[in-house]
């Protein structure tokens, strides 16, 4: 088989994907692509999302055709050199075979598992090994799912953890003042107790001025620093947004505050709003995000901004924003390393998955 | 009130029947081949048969969940009842009753009955139509202990009393609502104590003995006929089997049942009393034991090879489909 | 943290968990623990179905009260401890028997918030099962919720898995007015994934199962894992079903069938009751009303026949509607031409 030939294939975003629809491609055959092009809209039940040429070379076949649906490791394309033979191209996609990928409750698929820090239960979500670890923090009101486009592919070379924060996803509601402060102590907590050692700390949003808080009180336990739509930048943030979230109880008004946070709107699913909703359902949850608006954004503002206490910092810092952002303004990423990208909102993790994994992983 | 062979012989294969059609049934049912929910009677022979005997076709009955038993000692046509519990189409209803609604109306058996306390205003108005259309005829209405319980039973049983309906109350206590006690369910102990608060007459009877239960009946029938109004009869029985199949039973002593099968069974009484007083013998009770099991054994056999109902079948028997 | 439970034990925890947390809630019906003044053992049954099993052990016989079969008196009881100052929970074994305690349930339960210019509280559940396929005849496999969904004051939920079931449970002791549980009885040992921790559903919030853009199927309890089978069948002949489930149908979430509806133009109602006066009519009439001009085939109502259930298993099994005839009636919507 000739080596040069690559096959584009349907990713496995989060522990229930099996399958995926493709919706559209969005280059056409023979169009020169690579690492940053995004070759095809690929959608789960929980979210769609571009697919990004792996290699260098030319999209030579279109193999699934719009509207179909393939199992996860099922053949969308075919990437090679314009020299490679059709023959070979052909013998390539009949010779393809779906290697068998666990889904939900299938062997081997990693689970999430549960930690006692400082008496509250926290949720962490552990893949990969070796390297210099991981540690996704997620935002206001998310949880570790949050990161389904970015841990598989940086537990490829490294140890990634993603995590739920105190009061969310799987964690214990107990979030104390709710402030920035209570919820690094957790996440340092779960770093000693996971054994961890030093790490990237990558935090979105509120998780962003969490993982700063964290290296800035625990230098010992930070490697890197990787802010990505932060909050801690400076004071302003869409403090509606916070109430419209906390307020939404069902699918719609949930769904219209979900689309604040990304640039293109439709790519919330019911399935994303299904999941949020049913962290926000336990009981328990309302109040926690609650006080954490009121511990970390009182009035509408943010409480934190460690702009000043970063400069202190000697590891590597990134600040990463979607144009679009609609949460916290772009203009706080300016006077640190930083990379606006285009097409993208708050959510640019999940929008631009590709790129902001190249950004995590070229950090250090 | 003397009983004369005949009586005595029918008597007897009536209870066999029942006894022998409920133990078949109880292994036919942990095949799995039998549908649905099942409450056997073995063990209650006597009651059914001791009050049915007393009836014709023309008197009628409101049974229990528990029914077989009311419809074997009424006549319903044995092999029907099988196909019935099997729920094939020439059952008794079609196959569309089943053994909780078992029922045949031309026998004066006016069905099991899955509704606890479903029975006794129903016995109501059959007697205020024998009493109005003075035919003489009564209606008897069985309940369990945990039926006693229900507002219909009480709304019945005064309205019978008000009314001096010809109906006659027949409480087979046999100790369990499912799992629970009828020394705690019943507040005033036995039911019988109930009778005096309706003003009717009470007797309470040994369910384990046909004939103080036929005696104890035949007097209320009679009561019932001359327009003397209802009677509560209490009859103390105890069931063999589970609540329904499958129960586990739990709530029962350790050895209680093997103790009753042992100590207390109808038909072994029966046979020991009408043999010992020569009324009846041995040889006789023998081929009619042979004969139950033939007929049992060929209702079930002929139950199994028969057709189900068809979706031709769904739609009948209503006034208007859709 | 999320494991598989069954329907069966997600009713059991949603009770359990609610009644640690709040001393009010009482449980009570025939044989919920079973073995009351018998010799054998205590907490026999757990109920009729094993629902309760084991909660007796945990609070006692002060908060979990097997009753005499006397469903008005218990049933009525409930009401009116509701009334004052409790959060009880009664079974009603099988929702056959609401006959014997209608009254306390429709005239006195229902009536007593508005009927009392809106100074009475009545926190009472009344969980039952129903449904067919069972092979429980006529009197014990009935669908009738939509009875209850009828009254004005009562909140009516019907629960098509595990993880609803016990969001909507709790959510429905929690909740200041009286609550027809409706648990259909084939769910029972069906698991999905739920949630350790207490949680509620809203009432009126219904789930959209399954997305998609040519036909709208709105189903209820059982019936909805029927429609999505139908669903997946129609999506390999091209075409694309949104498969909802109201989850309550009192309050009934109207306007997500209608968005949905007003997007597919075409609509199936899958009813386990009896054809007239049920939930299929009432939401067909309310989108021929709301959505006329959306609608580009009539609404079709699958539901069981206008017929009571017949014990024959193969009558049962055409009595009950399938995914076969669901996918019929969508082939058909699809196919219409005015
Ligand atoms: C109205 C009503 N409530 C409850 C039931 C459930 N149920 C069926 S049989 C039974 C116990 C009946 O006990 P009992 O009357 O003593 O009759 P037994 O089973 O002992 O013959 C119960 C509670 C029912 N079928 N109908
Ligand atoms: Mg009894």
């Amino acid at each position: 088989m000739n080596p040069s030939i690559r096959a584009v294939t349907v990713p496995k975003w989060g522990m229930a994907m099996s399958e995926g629809k493709v919706t559209r491609w969005l280059v056409a055959e023979g169009a020169a692509v690579g690492p940053g092009v995004e070759i095809v809209d690929v959608e789960s039940t929980k979210i769609a999302s571009a697919i990004e040429a792996p290699v260098v070379g030319v999209l030579r076949r279109r193999v699934a055709t719009e509207g179909a649906t393939l199992p996860v490791g099922g053949l969308l394309g075919v990437i090679a050199d314009a020299s490679v033979a059709d023959a070979d191209l052909d013998a390539f996609v009949a010779g393809f075979k779906v290697e068998a990928v666990a889904a939900d409750d299938g062997a081997g698929a990693p689970a999430p598992t549960y930690v006692e820090v400082g008496g509250n239960r926290l949720r962490y979500l552990a893949m990969g090994d070796g390297g210099i670890p991981v540690v996704l923090i997620h935002g206001f009101g998310g949880d570790l799912e949050n990161w389904l486009f970015n841990q598989p592919a940086l537990a490829a070379s490294r140890r990634a953890i993603a995590l739920d924060l105190p009061g969310h996803g799987g964690s214990s509601k107990a979030v104390g003042a709710g402030d920035v402060a209570t919820l690094a102590a957790a996440v340092a907590g779960l770093l000693v107790a996971l054994d961890v050692g030093k790490a990237h700390l990558v935090g979105h949003s509120l998780g962003g001025a969490v993982a700063a808080r964290v290296a800035i009180d625990h230098p010992e336990a930070a490697a890197a620093l990787s802010l990505i739509a932060s909050a801690g930048l400076g004071p302003e943030i869409d403090g509606a947004y916070l109430q419209e979230f906390i307020a939404a109880g069902r699918r719609r008004e949930l769904g219209a505050a979900l689309g604040k946070l990304f640039a293109d709107p439709a790519l919330v699913t019911g399935d994303m709003i299904n999941n949020v909703l049913k962290s926000k359902r336990l009981d328990g949850a309302t109040e926690a995000l609650t006080a954490i608006a009121v511990g970390s954004f009182p009035g509408g503002r943010q409480a934190w901004v460690m702009r000043d206490r970063l400069a202190g910092l000697t590891i590597p810092v990134q600040a990463i924003f979607g144009a679009e952002d609609r949460i916290i303004p772009t203009a706080h990423a300016a006077g640190l390393p930083s990379h606006i990208i285009a097409g993208a909102g708050h959510m640019v993790h999940m929008e631009k998955a590709a790129e902001v994994n190249r950004l995590i992983g070229g950090l250090v | 009130m003397q009983i004369n062979r005949t009586e005595l012989l029918e008597a007897y294969r009536k209870m066999r029947t029942i006894r022998v059609f409920e133990e078949r049934v109880h292994e036919e049912f942990a095949t799995g081949q039998m549908p649905g929910f099942v409450h056997l009677y073995a063990g209650e022979e006597a009651s059914a048969v001791g009050v049915c005997l007393n009836l014709s076709d023309d008197d009628k009955i409101c049974s229990t969940h528990r029914g077989h038993g009311h419809c074997i000692a009424k006549g319903c046509d044995v092999p029907g009842m099988m196909l019935e519990l099997y729920g094939r189409r020439d059952g008794l209803c079609g196959g569309k009753g089943g053994s909780m609604h078992i029922a045949d109306l031309s026998k004066g058996m006016m069905g099991a009955n899955a509704i606890v306390g479903g029975g006794p205003p129903l016995a109501c108005g059959a007697a205020l139509a024998a009493k109005t259309l003075g035919t003489g005829k009564v209606a008897v209405t069985f309940t369990g202990d945990g039926g006693s319980n229900q507002g219909t039973t009480f709304e019945s049983m005064n309205f019978a009393s008000v009314l001096k309906l010809p109906v006659v109350f027949v409480f087979e206590n046999n100790g369990y609502a499912e799992t629970t006690g009828s020394s705690w369910s019943v507040a005033c102990g036995d039911i019988v104590n109930r009778a005096p608060a309706f003003a009717m007459p009470g007797v309470m009877v040994d369910g384990h003995d046909f004939f103080a239960v036929h005696e104890a009946a035949s007097e209320a029938i009679a009561r019932a006929r001359a327009g003397e109004g209802p009677t509560l009869i209490e009859v103390k029985v105890d069931r063999y089997f589970g609540h329904h199949e499958g129960d586990s039973e739990k709530y029962r002593a350790p050895g209680e049942v093997a103790k009753l099968r042992a100590e207390k069974d109808c038909l072994k009484r029966f046979r020991k009393r009408v043999t010992e007083a020569g009324l009846l013998q041995a040889g006789e009770l023998d081929a009619i034991d042979r004969d139950v099991g033939a007929l049992i054994d060929r209702s079930v056999k002929a139950a199994l090879a028969a057709p189900m109902p068809t979706a031709a079948d769904l739609m009948t028997d209503v006034y208007i489909s859709y | 943290m999320a494991r598989k439970l069954t329907f069966r034990q997600a009713v059991n925890e949603a009770l359990r968990q609610e009644m640690r947390r709040d001393p009010t809630v009482i449980l009570l019906g025939e044989d919920i623990a079973g073995g009351k003044g018998s010799p054998g053992e205590q907490d026999a049954w757990g109920g009729d179905m094993g629902i309760t099993k084991g909660l007796i052990g945990e609070f006692g016989e002060r908060r979990v009260i097997d009753t005499p079969i006397s469903e008005s008196a218990f049933i009525g009881a409930a009401v009116g401890a509701a009334t004052s100052g409790l959060r009880p929970v009664a079974e009603l074994m099988f929702v056959d028997f609401m006959g014997v305690c209608f009254d306390q349930i429709f005239n006195q339960a229902a009536k007593f918030r508005y009927m009392f210019g809106g100074k009475a509280k009545t926190p009472v559940v009344i969980r039952t099962q129903m449904g067919a396929g069972y092979r429980a005849a006529a009197q014990h496999s009935q669908c009738l919720y939509p009875l209850f969904t009828h009254i004005p004051g009562l909140k009516c939920v019907v629960p098509s898995g595990a993880y609803d079931c016990k969001g909507l449970l709790t959510q429905a002791i929690r909740d200041d007015d009286p609550v027809i549980f409706f648990e259909h009885k084939l769910l029972y040992d069906v698991a999905e994934d739920v949630p350790e921790e207490q949680y509620t559903i809203p009432f009126g919030e219904a789930n959209v199962v399954r997305e998609g853009n040519d036909v709208t199927i709105v189903a209820l309890a059982r019936m909805v894992s029927f429609a999505k089978t139908a669903a997946e069948t129609l999506a390999k002949e091209g075409i694309d079903c949104e498969v909802i489930d109201p989850r309550t149908t009192s309050p009934l979430d109207l306007d997500t069938i209608l968005e949905s509806v007003r997007r597919t133009g075409r609509l199936v109602v899958v009813d386990e009751a009896h054809p007239r006066c049920n939930m299929a009519a009432d939401i067909a009439a309310q989108v021929a009303e709301q959505a006329f001009g959306a609608l580009r085939a009539p609404p079709r109502m699958v539901t069981a026949p206008h017929t009571p259930v017949p014990f024959s298993p193969s009558l049962e099994d055409l009595f009950v509607p399938s995914p076969e005839k669901i996918a019929t009636a969508v082939r058909e919507a699809r196919a219409y031409k005015a």
